[in-house]
């Protein structure tokens, strides 16, 4: 009956023979084979990880900004701890005996046998000091790490900051641990991977005297860290101490392109702080401190602060009427001092009139680009306003406006350029006419925009016609190459030839006789022609902003800019005698009007020194 | 017909006293591997190997509970066994609490509880009641699928639980139904998909059709024992081979290899279908399904491996064909039991002397891994005397299963004896770097109420059928 009862040798030769084969193999692993013993009775491995340095930041003429100074972290194995003399440990590091129980307390919580950090970047004199007594504690051991260190003072912002890394980072990235660092801000964040290197780990076996007897295994499962790819920015430390120098005491931004590249010369944010408030240890408590400051120095202007453009945009609605040719060089408007249409009025100031387009600009009318931005909007080409309106869309968008620029920094915005949907929203499909977008027709209401942005497009002016993309790092160390998008022209909608009769009026607007109407004439210097246009963002809240775009030279750029001072007032009051010494001290490194540096350096605008005090 | 005999007299007691040996020192070595010093007492109950003294004393209890039971409960329960093991299964899919990954297990209050566990169970029951049968044929359609879907089921389940060591399990039973008769020949191209598997995973596409068709004409010249057969058949592949690739040349069509043999195979094959008919060849279609199978079979492997396993699943698999080295991922666990194991040498360290297994280098060491606190401590001698007792003990519960008249419990034994082989072979065979990580447990040794009670069941059941098998008149 039961036919396959034979079967049951097999089952039985299976079993034996795989029994043999795991004692064969046990036999190896255990008596015969060596690569598995651990040679004194009790040692014990320890992972040790290497921190490699960060790399370093240059500025572009080679100058160094930022480099690494040694610190130690001091770990703890809760498991290999045996009793200690707290007094004499404390001692040695200027701690309190509450810091040790509780700081015990949390590495157990974390893990008894995985070591954790006990007191963090320990100084190097703290740290010659606790080598020689070591011995003593079991289960402590120290780890070397680096610190951040800047040269200068200056460049906070665009720098940015190291921080430690959270849980959401270490959840998603594999490579961070606990403890680890990791750019915040600024090129320390754009270019982490490059900057921060490849960690690395050694193994070392440890005697019961918590002394390293040496590495485990011959080194086989050691790696080797790899020091972090030093970075060359394209920012010119002085110009932007300069800068920064000027903005002292006034809220607003600066920032300098050059053309011809899209390398960003000098971005700064004021108020600013020194970076070196955010290093090491105190970095916590003074982090409080200026998030807790009303004047925001954290909050980088130059990327994130939305403005409206002002009257520097009349340049852009002028390129687009010549483009869309409802506009010509010499087509002349009146004005009686205010645009009127429709029981509609739009101030301007007092000026010879008619004006044509070169005029126009000289002198910042608002009542021609009244007329020239409904003449746009207003073109019979297009079936509505809607059709008109989205070409015009398109032109501003393609000076950067309304969409990240791109640039190499992590937190810029995208400012704002109004849809036809938002006009929709408002007044009802058929409800908007060209008359209601009036204001924008001199850089006002519903636009946003940052200076950044404002920069670029003076550099895409100065270009004739095209921008690169801004970026602030100009060589990354190593075998790696910037991203090929900062080496592409992007191209604007209007044809290059449109340009130099703009940049003719931008000219004449700061080189103009005195008593032409110029009305840039505060940012003049000798020999150099500067084309410029001032801007006056309307505020609600106060005060208008100050606001100016310049390049120079004329026929050669090498510079192009935008200020924003807020609550400035006039763009020519504040804004344009700042770039013009930024200009100056770009192209010539002297300022040959000194009166004017003294002028801009004792300017305090709205600018509540108590408050600010930890700055300096 | 049955007569009544004191059960108790007839229980195999050297099969209990192994069950307590080896529970006893899966205790201690659990002890061994939590062990530290802030909690020595060896009854702390807030320690594993409190807890695993819990559930031992709860294991002994259920497996008098056992025995006090009726002996035709098992069989006469099975299905409903059965059934009840498959909606805990998929309960747990709903209800159940997610560990390390798998969505296996109940909690209820402080205690977890893994239905997988207990659903291999069932499965032994079901299929010696289903095999039993007296109207079952095994190698039969209806059979083959029956038996399939059985197996199937739970394997599925647990499957879907994300606990795919627990679902491998499962295709252990094919061992009882190999000792239950079924063919060979289904073993053989089980055993063979098997080895193709992991040559496609190992070698190139062309060497794995050149072997094949090797072992084809080997298969054939057993089969039809004439060599001048076997001789025209190579000859014809061989010309069409030739003829393909000067073909290829001349177009320069750039096939591989791979290909021009493979389209020469497809020649040949309709020539030795031709040949076949006309001379009355037998098995000529049998190889050549045999070849096309094995030709598909590569092609899907490389689909399966690469969409079907997860990525550490496929890094196991790597790891141990050698194909990938990662000694800081799969391959570090395996490495730091094996450090663990061999530093262990041949006395070991001492009870309570092991550092490697304590001092957190081999993950999951009092459940998973707890053959590492047994070699590090207690050398080879305790190794060999570990696997040397398992053997035994296996090997006993063979003879076991064969001396039963009912064959109910015989083939329930086999269903024992194959899960506990398969538990083990796997469980040791990860610790030293023989087999893939699978995450299953050492039976009677890891910690874990789970897996201790379902073992102890799972082997007293099989006792109890034991002791009254006197009462079956054959």
């Amino acid at each position: 009956m039961d036919s396959f009862a034979n079967r049951r040798h097999i089952f039985r030769v299976i079993i034996i023979l795989i029994g043999l084969v795991y004692i064969v193999k046990l036999f190896v692993i255990q008596v015969v084979d060596s690569t598995y013993k651990v040679t004194a009775s009790n040692n014990v491995l320890r992972y040790v990880t290497q921190f490699p340095a960060r790399g370093l930041i240059y500025d572009r003429e080679g100058k160094l900004l930022v480099y690494n100074e040694a610190a130690y972290d001091l770990m703890v194995v809760p498991r290999q701890l045996e009793p200690f003399d707290t007094t004499e440990f404390c001692q040695i590091l200027d701690i309190s005996k509450e810091y040790v129980n509780e700081a015990l307390r949390r590495a157990k919580e974390f893990s008894v046998y995985n070591s954790s950090i006990f007191l963090k970047q320990v100084s190097s004199k703290t740290y010659a000091n606790l080598q020689e007594k070591l011995y003593k504690y079991p289960g402590f051991f120290v780890q070397s790490r680096t610190l951040r260190k800047y040269s200068l003072e200056n460049g906070a912002h665009l720098l940015g900051y190291v921080g430690e890394v959270n849980n959401k980072i270490i959840e998603s990235d594999k490579y961070y641990k606990s403890g680890d660092y990791i750019g915040v801000s600024g090129i320390e964040q754009s270019y982490e991977e490059y900057l921060r290197g490849q960690k690395g780990v050694n193994v070392y076996l440890v005697d019961v005297h918590n002394r390293i007897q040496g590495s485990y295994a011959n080194g086989r499962l050691d790696r080797k860290a790899k020091v972090g790819s030093n970075i060359i920015s394209t920012i010119d430390s002085d110009l932007q101490a300069y800068g920064e120098k000027l903005m002292r005491n006034k809220i607003g931004s600066i920032v300098a392109i050059e053309p011809s590249t899209g390398e960003i010369l000098a971005l700064v944010s004021s108020p600013t702080y020194n970076p070196e408030l955010l290093v090491g240890r105190i970095r916590t408590k003074n982090y409080v401190t200026l998030m807790s400051d009303t004047l925001k120095p954290l909050f980088n202007r130059a990327l994130m602060a939305q403005y409206p453009p002002g009257s520097t945009f009349k340049v852009i609605n002028a390129l687009i009427g010549l483009q869309e040719k409802t506009l010509f060089p010499y087509t002349k408007y009146e004005c009686a001092g205010a645009y009127y249409s429709r029981g509609l009025r739009v101030g301007c100031h007092f000026h010879r009139s008619p004006l044509n387009l070169i005029e126009s600009i000289q002198m910042s009318c608002n009542t021609y680009y009244c007329n020239v931005f409904r003449s746009i909007l207003d073109n019979k080409k297009y079936p509505s306003i809607r059709e008109s309106f989205d070409q015009w869309r398109e032109y501003i968008m393609s000076f950067g406006f309304g969409e990240y620029l791109n640039s190499d920094f992590d937190n810029e915005l995208k400012g704002l350029v109004p849809t036809k949907q938002t006009y929709d929203r408002i007044y009802g499909e058929n409800g908007w006419r060209s008359l209601t977008l009036i204001s924008m027709a001199i850089g006002q209401g519903e636009l946003g925009t940052t200076p950044l942005q404002m920069a670029n497009m003076t550099a895409a002016i100065a270009n004739r016609g095209y921008y690169y993309t801004p970026h602030v790092v100009k060589e990354i160390e190593g075998d790696y190459k910037l991203e090929e998008r900062f080496f592409e022209k992007n191209y604007t909608k209007i044809d290059s030839n449109y340009f130099e009769i703009v940049i003719e009026g931008m000219a004449l607007a700061v080189n103009g006789e005195p008593g032409s109407g110029s009305t840039a004439r505060s940012a003049q210097i000798p020999e150099i022609t500067v084309c410029g246009k001032t801007g006056t963002a309307e505020n609600p809240h106060g005060k208008d902003h100050s606001i100016f775009i310049a390049f120079a030279p004329k026929n050669d750029p090498k510079i192009a800019i935008a200020v924003y001072i807020e609550n400035g007032g006039f763009g020519s009051t504040w804004a344009a005698p700042t770039a013009k010494l930024m200009i100056e001290e770009y192209l010539n490194d002297s300022i040959s009007v000194p009166w004017w540096e003294e002028y801009v350096l004792n300017a305090e605008i709205n600018y509540n020194a108590e408050t600010s005090k930890h700055m300096e | 017909m049955q007569r009544r005999v004191n059960i108790w007299s007839s229980i195999d007691w050297l099969t209990v006293a192994i069950y307590l040996v080896l529970v006893f020192l899966g205790w201690i070595n659990i002890y061994a591997a939590v062990y530290n010093e802030d909690h020595y007492s060896i009854f702390d109950f807030s320690q594993r190997y409190g807890k695993q003294l819990i559930w031992i004393a709860a294991a002994l209890l259920i497996a008098v509970i056992i025995f006090v039971i009726d002996i035709n409960f098992y069989s006469y329960f099975a299905y409903l066994a059965y059934g009840l093991m498959i909606l805990l299964l998929i309960a747990v899919l709903i209800f159940g609490k997610e560990v390390h990954g798998a969505k296996s297990w109940f909690e209820i209050g402080r205690f977890r509880i893994q239905p997988a566990e207990f659903a291999k169970i069932a499965t032994a029951l079901v299929l010696a009641r289903y095999l039993s049968s007296y109207n079952v044929q095994i190698n039969t359609l209806k059979s083959y699928l029956r038996v399939a879907a059985i197996i199937l089921i739970p394997s599925l389940l647990i499957l879907l639980q994300n606990d795919t060591g627990s679902a491998l399990v499962y295709f252990v039973f094919i061992l009882v139904l190999y000792r239950e008769g079924i063919s060979e020949s289904i073993l053989l191209l089980g055993l063979f998909v098997v080895i193709l598997f992991v040559l496609a995973l190992v070698l190139e596409k062309l060497i794995i059709i050149l072997l094949s068709i090797a072992i084809v004409f080997i298969i054939f010249w057993f089969l039809n024992r004439r060599l001048k057969n076997v001789g025209i058949g190579v000859g014809i592949l061989f010309l069409t081979s030739v003829v393909l690739y000067g073909v290829n040349e001349v177009l320069s069509m750039g096939l591989s290899y791979y290909y021009i043999i493979l389209a020469a195979l497809g020649i040949s094959g309709l020539v030795y279908i031709v040949l076949a008919i006309r001379y009355k060849i037998k098995n000529i279609a049998l190889l050549l399904v045999f070849l096309i199978g094995s030709v598909l079979l590569t092609y899907s492997v490389d689909h399966v491996f690469n969409n079907f396993l997860e990525p550490h699943q496929q890094k196991r698999i790597n790891v141990v064909l050698g194909l990938e080295s990662d000694p800081y991922g799969v391959e570090y666990n395996v490495n730091q039991s094996k450090i663990a194991i061999g530093s262990g040498g041949l006395y070991g360290k001492g009870f309570l002397r092991g550092t490697q297994t304590k001092f957190d280098f081999v993950p999951e060491q009092s459940t998973d891994f707890i053959f590492c606190t047994i070699g590090e401590e207690w050398g080879f001698i305790g190794t060999f005397f570990v696997v040397s007792l398992f053997v035994f003990f296996l090997y006993r519960l063979i003879g076991i299963a064969e001396r039963q008249r009912s064959p109910f419990s015989r083939i329930y034994g086999y269903g024992v004896v194959s899960v506990l082989f398969f538990h083990i072979v796997i469980n040791i065979g990860m610790t030293i770097g023989l087999v893939p990580v699978i995450g299953i447990p050492l039976p009677f040794f890891s910690y874990g109420g789970s897996s201790l009670w379902a073992f102890t069941i799972l082997l007293f059941i099989f006792l109890r059928l034991d002791a009254s098998r006197l009462e079956l008149l054959k």
